[in-house]
């Protein structure tokens, strides 16, 4: 393990005049679940959007195995193999389950529009190879019963649940779940844990996740980054960082004048 | 019921997905090619229209209802089309020929247009080529030399191999058969990963892009081949009406297209013949109804617009889905009677969406 799979170097972003992030540096390493936590507004999503290349940094930059990403633009990061849910779920609300889930393997088509007008023998081919890389997918998430179910009409949980399987399609080397268990009850939120664990074990991906739920941090995480006010506050073990007192300050507030 | 017990994925891929529609689609094939030998030549006519109309609204629904990028400069599109044919024609290019390069005109301009659509969205992209809709309505009106400006210019008789397709039957013929063509494609493109990333980018454009859809090409691509579309029906047109001017082509024919998809049903291929039809007939029944009413309401020079005025307002408050909505709701009706429920196809309203990326 030489290069770390993701790095970020010193990154910052500035709204105006609020520092976001400020001078941020952390390394991914490959096959690792690394978990963001921190208070509302301590720029954990910033950072993923960061990641994404949604928002340019101002100054720093992010490097995924070793390319610098941060000035590309969004699709193309998308297409050296990094997949992302949102926080408040941005499912195509007016198409199936299935359809969602076939945009996620869009970065691996190589027909062109006007094969695809003419539906030619390879654009049919490869409609079916991407059908049977999703079915794997359905399969791995049990959501077979929703395969042509119309997103707009799906309970929230299972929404969730979509919005991973459609980052999944992908095959990505990296995953960045935004908040995986939020709206979730306890029974889903154990499904998602589950399912966190086996996309580190048996699909090999590296997971890093902004997550609320200190249960479910603990529980799939190798390394947590502790943020706030856009700073760093600690890294390392879930146990460590929940001992740790600037953590437990920045979530209880300061004990000093109580 | 149909349940379709399926085995293979090839049979969420292929157009028609079972006998039944098999079945309705040849019926429907025929009944077109009978046509001529079925409707006076008035209304062949009309139909003639319904067809040409057809594809300058597939054009518009791919690009608003699937895209997410409403036009309301479509006639600017249908004038290039028509224009650079009537021009080419009169040059002595063969239809084979004019016909590809209309639509290849028309698609440049589609670009052009299209460019801006990468920087601004929503009601401002809607503003932008409304501009470009008054633009060029003025450019022809200016361009006297190739357009006839505001006298108008005369489209020669349309001679293909030797065969006049300015007879009423031939030419009906000639527009079913591009018709039927550019819809195919249209299908085929929907069922494809062009036609995804299309509603993607429609359905959220931040997670379009995290899926690796380069936005810019694809809404290029969007306003490239609905301007194609709406070139190629300029180019039949125009020998439909054999003398064109500019005021065919205005900002109230923008209106009337975005119109006809609306009510045709936003989203829905079949919508965008649904709506041209359901047009034609509502105006025919204007046109005869006129007589019937007492003078004072049925001389008024706004009835017309009135009328399609309350259907679109009707269609937006109680059938978004439009035209074709309305069939499907009365399909799954009949298909499972007696058990269909009011609520059948009430959705949740969405979600929030996240309001941080825009």
């Amino acid at each position: 393990m030489t290069t770390p799979m993701l790095e970020a170097v010193n990154l910052s972003v500035q709204f105006g005049g609020l520092k976001a992030v400020n001078d941020v540096s952390f390394s991914v390493w490959p096959n690792e679940v690394f978990s963001l936590i921190g208070p509302n507004g301590a720029g954990k999503t910033t950072i993923f959007n960061l990641i994404s290349a949604l928002y340019r940094p101002t100054s720093g930059e992010v490097r995924f195995e070793g390319e610098v990403i941060s000035r590309m633009p969004p699709h193309v990061v998308a297409r050296h193999g990094i997949a992302r849910t949102f926080q408040n779920i941005e499912l195509f609300e007016h198409a199936t389950v299935l359809q969602n889930l076939l945009v996620g393997r869009h970065c691996h088509r190589h027909t062109g529009w006007w094969q695809d007008m003419l539906f030619t023998g390879s654009v049919r081919r490869a409609e079916l190879e991407f059908r049977r890389q999703v079915e794997e997918v359905i399969d791995f998430l049990d959501l077979q019963h929703y395969r042509d179910s119309m997103v707009a009409g799906l309970p929230y949980g299972v929404r969730k649940v979509v919005e991973l399987a459609r980052a999944l399609s992908m095959r990505p080397r990296l995953l960045l779940l935004d908040e995986p268990s939020s709206g979730l009850n306890t029974e889903e939120t154990e499904d998602m844990g589950f399912w966190i664990e086996d996309i580190k074990r048996d699909l090999g991906i590296t997971v890093i996740m902004v997550e609320h739920d200190m249960g479910l941090v603990s529980r799939v995480s190798d390394r947590v980054l502790a943020l706030n006010l856009g700073e760093v506050l600690t890294l390392g073990t879930p146990q460590e960082v929940q001992a740790h007192p600037g953590v437990i300050e920045a979530y209880l507030g300061g004990t000093a004048d109580v | 019921m149909h349940f379709i017990f399926k085995t293979r994925y090839a049979q969420d891929i292929n157009l028609f997905r079972h006998g039944g529609q098999t079945f309705w689609y040849a019926a429907l094939a025929l009944a077109l090619v009978a046509a001529p030998w079925l409707l006076s030549e008035y209304t062949l006519s009309q139909v003639t229209f319904i067809g040409i109309y057809a594809i300058v609204c597939l054009g518009l629904m791919l690009l608003a209802g699937f895209t997410g990028q409403v036009s309301l400069g479509h006639a600017g599109f249908l004038a290039m089309g028509a224009y650079t044919e009537a021009y080419l024609q009169a040059n002595g290019w063969p239809f084979i020929i004019s016909l590809p390069m209309s639509a290849l005109v028309a698609g440049i301009t589609g670009i052009m247009i299209g460019l801006p659509a990468l920087r601004v969205k929503g009601m401002y992209l809607s503003i932008a080529t409304l501009a470009f809709g008054f633009i060029l309505e003025e450019a022809v009106v200016q361009a006297e030399s190739i357009t006839g400006g505001n006298a108008g210019r005369q489209v020669g008789a349309l001679i293909i191999g030797g065969i006049n397709f300015d007879d009423g039957v031939n030419f009906y013929f000639l527009v079913t058969g591009i018709a039927v063509l550019c819809i195919l494609g249209a299908l085929n493109l929907l069922r494809s990963p062009t036609g995804r990333a299309f509603v993607a980018i429609r359905d959220s454009e931040v997670s379009a892009q995290s899926m690796g859809i380069n936005l810019a090409h694809y809404k290029t691509t969007a306003f490239a081949l609905s301007a194609a579309l709406a070139g190629i029906a300029g180019a039949l047109y125009a020998h439909k009406i054999r003398i064109i001017t500019p005021d065919q082509f205005g900002f109230l024919q923008s209106i009337e297209l975005l119109m006809m998809v609306v009510i045709g049903g936003l989203g829905s291929i079949q919508g965008a013949i649904f709506g041209p039809a359901f047009w034609f007939v509502v105006q025919q029944l204007i046109v005869t109804g006129k007589d019937w009413l007492p003078p004072a309401i049925g001389q008024q020079t706004g009835l017309q617009p009135t009328i399609f005025g309350i259907i679109l307002i009707a269609i937006v408050l109680f059938e978004p889905m439009g035209l074709y909505g309305r069939w499907l709701k009365f399909r799954t009706f009949l298909e499972i009677f007696p058990f269909y429920r009011k609520g059948m196809f009430k959705r949740q309203k969405s979600y929030m969406k996240s309001e941080r990326m825009k």
